[in-house]
């Protein structure tokens, strides 16, 4: 114990707690919220949408396995930082190449442990996600405080724009394989006779995404989130796809423009924020969740089967259901809540859905998804 | 999909006598399904032959059946109760192949009963595994390379196949029965021929070995609907090769990442698929390669197993109450989650906390077995642990053991030399044992490295690490011990709090920072408070805190926010038994259950404090607050100063609440009922024995002894034979009969440890003396009789281990009469306020006291069944002050039928101990007949203990000298039943010379076919055979192993056996029936309201 260094968070609601640093010293700042996930810390770490927010654990044994080259969303961690009980710093799993503390140094990113982060959570689930400062640098709480206070909400915010493509690509890789990694993409599409030409907006996406886009028979191209409807247009598509990314869906209006233009030129489909924004192109209205849901647990239910799936969430926004019902049909709901969890209109080949069916970290019930994704697709051409 | 209509009445099959592999835990999830089941209208038909279970009682079912779990029994009652369905899932492997069977029998058919929950379909295929591995390889995994073999040919050609070294398993087997691992052709013929005698269907299965692979478990549940959800994972610290039910386990799993757990959770949800477990839990197990990730399935429980009551416990998630449920037609998402009240119970619970199960040994009782775990199933018990962080949880699991452990005791002993240290140490870790656990922490201490333990043991290196965290944190607490004196002074005061916070947040108890630092645990206490150190508690909430918990099922921890809200109301803290052992077991955790339900029916908050997870009272709505917390003094005086009760009951719980009476008592705690006084009187000798010559009470001669010498002049004194024991024990650990001065002068040498703290206690042995058991109850004013029991064993057995009557059946009025009589003159000198048990011994017409027990005894669950009425719970009412008089019990009910208990053993379990019995008892579990005539009832109870009274054949006889006489009216009533004897020569002349046609059989050693022989061979159907003289002990001991391997019913006893003889009588001339205990004290009786 001895040589560990301190280090303190503060919430916008006074509250304060000394813990010790891992990852990188220094000092940051974002919207504190929790993920109740019991693994997939390396996958959580490297979804863009958690852009702007500082990522608290409630599984209080983190690091236990260390970091891997394989486990990743995107190609770098994106959280603001990162909250957790207990740190470990030995990785013990046959793929772990590096901790996760050195992981977080390299990346700049700051991380607290020690801490009750059962008593932080708590707090969320009543008074909503705040804003937060984790420093190693500054120790005194009213400082502190004053500095969580002063952190811009992420209401209206585009941070989009800061975890984007910069440029257009053909995506290549397919679905894993235990435990030799990720085959390329022809060994997929090539069993598919038709292989719909997929226009991917990446507000943020995670790569799992497009993985198994191109898994279940789509050739994806990524598109930077400014893309302009002409632009895809000009690539001549078959359908166009928004993904996942961070934040609040009106704080990018120009992807929302982007959709509007292309609903009835082609189908849309869309995850997560790329579900909000489609609810927005809609006409439909967005509102921040409480807390929001963030974890691999969540039970949704596909009223088209009855069947309920677990699901991997992470959002704060959600479409008001009554806002848009009188376009699209609302194809799951949310069982804990009773949330939007997905809408379609057949007519227009539009179908999105607010979970994460790529999970990544979260279970495969969902993966369906993809396939009916496809069929949607092949209906809509034919 | 809403309940189903079609069904009306259920019939529900339990697990019968607590087993090694069997435990409590299908109380547990049989009483959630049998309240579940009711509360939705059903009509709830149970069959158990374990009186000491809590569903067994009359509230639970509309009709419960206390009756042997053979198909026979439970055909009829399936003939006398004509139920729609039956849910053979959550009674074990026992209710599993019973229904088997019963499908088999035409039963299940010819009655028009549905088995509902699993098809005998997938029952089949997830239980043969040659079915389950085609299943397996349908979906694509891998189970490890296996063949199934009938006979020793049939094995010699698999072992090609399969290689060494390799896993025998024997099939439909409890706990991994017999199953061994062989690393050589020697060692794997014999284990075959083993496992061929172990499977009740005489199929062994050789498999791959696996040994060293990570382990773990899933727990998963299916609706009618196909959805299924996986509620809790489980990673094994030991790794495979031991039995999953001996192993340390962890939930969640530690060490997976998402995309290897992703992977398992797809796996188990295939598998379910396959079998075709229509809806309720499974369990499955995985090993997977710690280098390189390959997955192999090692088993499937189609059904509530022991990890499902773990996993409810684990995560707040009631698997059993569910499982009935969707059984009867609701889907996941119909169902509400109870503890969030608002969510369906169609999710995967999260949690936010560390759990550890450590599995309970007793292998102190087999010293005749090594202590080495394997396949097998060895563990009579467990504890589980909670804790925010690992360390923290395997502390909490270590010191909740019941052993004596303040953490990581020494368990190396200092009389070993430096340079064998290490060699030793190697040796306990490479070989699975029950202290390997404590061995790791020896292993840190001496300087291994964590690379050189995982050689050694293949505990991952992540369980590892934690353990030598705790190992140099002891270091620190040594060197710290200056900042804790003195920082709880004022002097460093921050820095000492924040010091003791860490270590405390580690698991340390105060009982090991006393140790470490050389202050009493008492100071620690003090020093801790005066820091202002304490836990909070946090909530088990199925959801690491998203939602709102309405259920307070509560953990320590040494964190910042306390989630735990103290109410104005009147309340009462109910301490429970903890882990299940040798001498304490369910019945305790029956009798506290009744105590919160009392409580509750007066209207006190009732607060549960247990750490044993297989429970009734570890459900988090059996009381209005559950502490999952060690039973120590440290965690319990924590929680009362908190809760500030109006009492503690420490009367229920056995000897592990009991012993906290004085150190609670003496911090000014309220314990209900009889006070601590009085149960100091009857604890200690001299107190005890004025009392009674005070009373004229009579007590065998018997004196106290500080060292050899003295114990030799009392027994002089006194005369042989003597019964000698270390003072304060409980199951009669390390007790022994002695008949001569050298048997005494060895027992003073090997047996125990004698000083002046710890005397040695010496009884004069009545031999041949009848035994009798009293329990009753007190309210300071009067006291009522709640059962007289006639033990059948004669004294010398452990109490625990006799059969008992209830009524005697063979003591004269008069001397019942004097019975009780003494039992009420006791409870007034006590001023008994609940319960109490006292045992007596009968010889030649003197009544003899041997033990007052001031509070609830293992045999009050089978006093209540019998007598029909709920004694623990009168007993608490009565200690928060009502009367006998006002609950309706002011006088003895005495029942209109007979009960017979039987004890049941682990004997089959533990190669090379002997079946006999002794003052030390060994039994895990006990069974109850219940009939109009004491043979029946006795026929029953052996039938439920397994022992299959023959009503044909030949049975053999071999007693020694002075048992001669005595065996001659069982004798004469087996011939008159029919049977031919058999004998040793000169139990046979015997025979003969008394009129008894009686063929000879050699002895082991006078040449063959000898008398095992004959019974590996099926030709004697029946031992009788009583311990010979230490020449030919051995031989006998074979004659009784024999017997017992190949499941000959035997008995060691003259007076079993001649119960045994009446009953085989009888069953020639009746019929069995069976009658529901509402049945039985429906009329005749009159049930106290209470």
């Amino acid at each position: 114990m001895k040589g560990l260094k301190k280090a303190y968070l503060a919430l916008e609601n006074g509250a304060f707690f000394s813990g010790y640093s891992f990852g990188a010293e220094g000092e940051t700042e974002g919207e504190v919220i929790f993920n109740t996930g019991m693994t997939g810390y390396q996958e959580i770490l490297t979804d863009p949408s958690y852009k702007g927010q500082i990522v608290l654990m409630t599984y209080p044994e983190i690091g236990n396995y260390g970091v891997n080259d394989e486990d990743v969303e995107s190609w770098r961690p994106w959280v603001e930082g990162f909250i957790v009980k207990e740190y470990w710093d030995i990785p013990s799993n046959f793929r772990a190449k590096k901790s996760l503390g050195d992981y977080l140094r390299e990346n700049g990113i700051v991380g607290i442990w020690g801490i009750d982060t059962r008593m932080i959570t708590r707090m969320i689930r009543e008074e909503g996600s705040m804003r937060g400062v984790i420093s190693t640098t500054e120790s005194r709480r009213d400082v502190l405080v004053e500095k969580a206070r002063a952190v811009p909400p992420i209401v209206g915010r585009d941070l989009v724009k800061e975890v984007t493509s910069k440029e257009k690509k053909v995506w290549k890789e397919g679905d894993y394989e235990p435990w030799k990694g990720y085959r390329p993409a022809e060994d997929f599409l090539e069993k598919f006779s038709r292989r719909p030409r997929l226009a991917l907006i990446d507000c943020g996406v995670k790569y799992n995404i497009p993985r198994l886009l191109v898994t279940h028979g789509f050739e994806v191209t990524v598109y930077p989130a400014s893309a302009g409807l002409d632009e895809i247009l000009s690539d001549s598509p078959d359908c166009l796809f928004i993904s996942n990314g961070p934040g609040d869906p009106e704080g990018v209006p120009y992807v929302v423009e982007t959709v509007r233009g292309a609903l009835g030129k082609l189908p849309v489909f869309g995850i997560c924020l790329g579900h909000q924004i489609i609810g927005l192109a809609l006409g439909g209205e967005t509102f921040k969740l409480k807390f929001g849901h963030h974890g691999v647990n969540q039970p949704v239910m596909d009223l088209e089967t009855g069947k309920v799936e677990i699901t991997s969430q992470n959002h704060n926004f959600s479409v008001r259901p009554e806002s848009v019902e009188r376009k699209a049909r609302i194809t799951h709901v949310n069982l804990n809540d009773e949330t939007v969890e997905g809408i379609e209109i057949p007519d227009l080949g539009v179908f999105s859905v607010q979970y994460h069916p790529e999970a990544s970290p979260g279970p495969h019930d969902s993966r369906y998804i993809f396939s009916r994704f496809y069929e949607y697709v092949n209906r809509y051409l034919s | 999909m809403p309940k189903r209509t079609d069904i009306k009445k259920i019939l529900i099959i339990g697990s019968g006598p607590i087993i090694i592999g069997q435990a409590c835990e299908f109380d547990y999830s049989g009483t959630q399904a049998c309240k579940a089941l009711k509360e939705e209208g059903f009509e709830v038909v149970l069959v158990n032959s374990n009186p000491a279970t809590i569903m067994t009682d009359p509230e639970f079912a509309h009709r419960t059946y206390i009756e042997p779990l053979t198909p026979e029994f439970v055909a009829r009652v399936i003939e006398r109760e004509r139920p729609d369905a039956l849910l053979p899932t959550l009674g074990g492997q026992t209710a599993l192949n019973i229904a088997v069977a019963l499908d088999e029998m035409g039963v299940l058919e010819k009655f028009g009963v549905r088995l509902i929950g699993a098809s005998v379909e997938a029952i089949n295929k997830a239980e043969d595994r040659d079915l389950f591995r085609l299943s397996m390889e349908r979906i694509g995994l891998r189970i490890p390379r296996s063949r199934y073999v009938r006979s020793v040919e049939e094995a010699e050609e698999a072992i090609e196949y399969v290689g060494y070294p390799c896993v025998i398993r024997p099939s439909f087997t409890l706990g991994g029965t017999g199953g061994s691992v062989a690393y050589n052709r020697e060692e794997y013929v014999e284990m075959v021929k083993w496992g061929i005698d172990a499977s009740p269907r005489g199929t062994v299965l050789v498999e791959e070995s696996v040994i060293g692979w990570k382990e773990f478990e899933l727990e998963v549940m299916r609706d009618l609907k196909d959805n299924v959800v996986i509620i809790c994972s489980i990673e094994n610290f030991d790794p495979m090769g031991v039995h999953t039910g001996d192993s340390i386990t962890v939930a969640p799993a530690q060490t997976l990442t998402d995309k290897e757990y992703q992977v398992m959770r797809d796996a188990a949800i295939a598998i379910i698929r396959e079998i075709g477990v229509d809806t309720g839990g499974s369990n499955i197990q995985f090993a997977v390669h710690p280098e390189t990730g390959e997955m192999v399935v090692i088993e499937m429980n189609p059904r509530v197993s022991r990890s499902s009551a773990l996993a409810s416990k684990a995560t707040g998630f009631p698997i059993a109450k569910i499982a009935a449920k969707l059984a009867v037609g609701y889907t996941l998402n119909e169902i509400r989650n109870d503890i969030t009240r608002e969510t369906p119970a169609s999710f995967e619970p999260s949690i936010d906390y560390v759990v550890t199960k450590i599995p309970r040994f007793t292998f102190e009782k087999f010293p005749q077995t090594e202590d080495l775990l394997g396949t097998q199933m060895k563990s009579v018990g467990e504890v589980m642990a909670i804790g925010r962080t690992f360390k923290e949880s395997l502390q909490k699991a270590v010191r909740s053991l019941e052993m004596d452990l303040r953490g990581f005791d020494r368990v190396l002993g200092s009389d070993i030399s430096p340079e064998k240290r290490r060699d030793r140490i190697a040796e306990m870790l490479r070989k699975p044992n029950s202290k390997r656990v404590l061995y790791l922490g020896e292993a840190f201490r001496e300087g291994f490295s964590v690379e050189e333990v995982y050689e050694l043991t293949k505990i991952d290196p992540w369980f590892l690490h934690n353990v030598k965290q705790i190992i140099e944190t002891e270091e620190e607490i040594r060197a710290g011990s200056d900042l804790i004196r003195t920082g709880a002074k004022g002097e460093k005061l921050e820095e000492a709090r924040e010091f003791l916070k860490r270590i405390k947040s580690f698991g340390f108890s105060d009982a090991k920072i006393a140790e470490l630092t050389g202050l009493t645990e008492e100071e620690v206490y003090d020093l801790r408070m005066r820091a202002d150190v304490r836990p909070v508690y946090k909530l088990v909430d199925t959801c690491a805190a998203e939602f709102e918990a309405y259920t307070p099922y509560l953990y320590s921890t040494y964190e910042e926010e306390n989630e735990s809200v103290r109410t104005g109301r009147k309340k009462v803290v109910i301490l429970g038994a903890g882990p299940n052992r040798i001498g304490q077991g369910i019945e305790f955790d029956y009798c506290c259950v009744q105590s919160v339900f009392a409580l509750r029916e007066e209207g006190y908050e009732t607060i549960m404090v247990n750490c044993n997870p297989e429970t009734v009272s570890t459900d988090y709505d059996t009381s209005d607050k559950l502490y999952f917390e060690p039973l120590t003094f440290e965690d319990v005086m924590r929680i009362v100063e908190h809760e500030d009760p109006d009492g503690v009951i420490v009367q229920f719980g056995g000897q592990t609440p009991l012993k906290l009476a004085v150190p609670l008592g003496r911090r000014g705690v309220r314990i209900l009922g009889t006070s601590p006084e009085s149960i100091d009187v009857a604890e200690d000798r001299e107190l005890f024995a004025s009392m009674l010559s005070r009373l004229g009470l009579k007590q065998p001669p018997n004196g106290t002894a500080t060292s050899v010498d003295e114990a030799l002049e009392i027994a002089r004194k006194i005369g042989y034979p003597i019964l000698l024991r270390p003072s304060y024990v409980l199951g009669g650990r390390a007790m022994e009969i002695v008949h001569d001065e050298e048997g005494l002068l060895q027992y003073m040498k090997e047996a125990v440890v004698v000083s002046g703290d710890r005397p040695v206690l010496i009884d004069k042995f009545l031999e041949d003396a009848i035994e009798v058991d009293v329990d009753a109850v007190s309210d300071g004013e009067i006291t009522v009789i709640g059962g007289i029991m006639e033990h059948i064993e004669e004294a010398g057995v452990h109490s625990g281990d006799s059969a008992c009557s209830l009524p005697p059946y063979s003591l004269s009025k008069e001397i019942v009469e004097e019975i009780v009589r003494q039992t009420k003159m006791i409870a007034r000198e006590l001023s008994v306020v609940g319960l109490m048990n006292v045992q007596y011994a009968v010889k030649d017409g003197e009544i003899y006291i041997l033990e007052v027990n001031p509070r609830a005894s293992r045999t009050v669950p089978f006093v209540s069944k019998a007598i029909g009425v709920p004694l623990a719970r009168i007993a608490t009412k009565v200690m928060v002050g009502r009367k006998l008089k006002d609950l309706g019990f002011d006088r003895e009910v005495f029942p209109g039928h007979i009960c017979v208990k039987e004890a049941v053993f682990p004997f089959i379990k533990f190669p090379g101990v002997d079946t006999l019995l002794g003052p030390e008892m060994k039994s895990t579990g006990e069974v109850m007949g219940i009939d109009a005539s004491f043979e029946i009832a006795f026929a029953k109870s052996q039938i439920a203990a397994g022992n299959f009274l023959p009503t044909k054949g030949r049975a053999f006889i071999s007693v020694r000298d002075e048992d001669k006489p005595r065996i001659l009216p069982a004798a004469r009533n087996l011939v008159e039943a029919g049977f031919s004897l058999i004998a040793t020569r000169g139990t046979a002349k015997f025979l003969r010379e008394n009129g008894l046609d009686a063929e000879e059989v050699f002895k082991i050693t006078e040449g063959r076919p000898h008398v095992a022989d004959l019974i590996k061979s099926g030709q004697i159907d029946l031992v009788i055979n009583t311990p010979l003289g230490a020449k030919s002990k051995a031989d006998s001991y074979y004659i009784r192993r024999t017997a017992l391997v190949y499941g000959i019913p035997y008995f060691t006893t003259i007076a079993a056996a001649r119960a045994a003889a009446l009953a085989i009588r009888r069953m020639k001339e009746e019929e069995f029936h069976v009658k529901s205990i509402q049945e039985f004290h429906g009329a005749g009786t009159k049930t106290p309201k209470a």
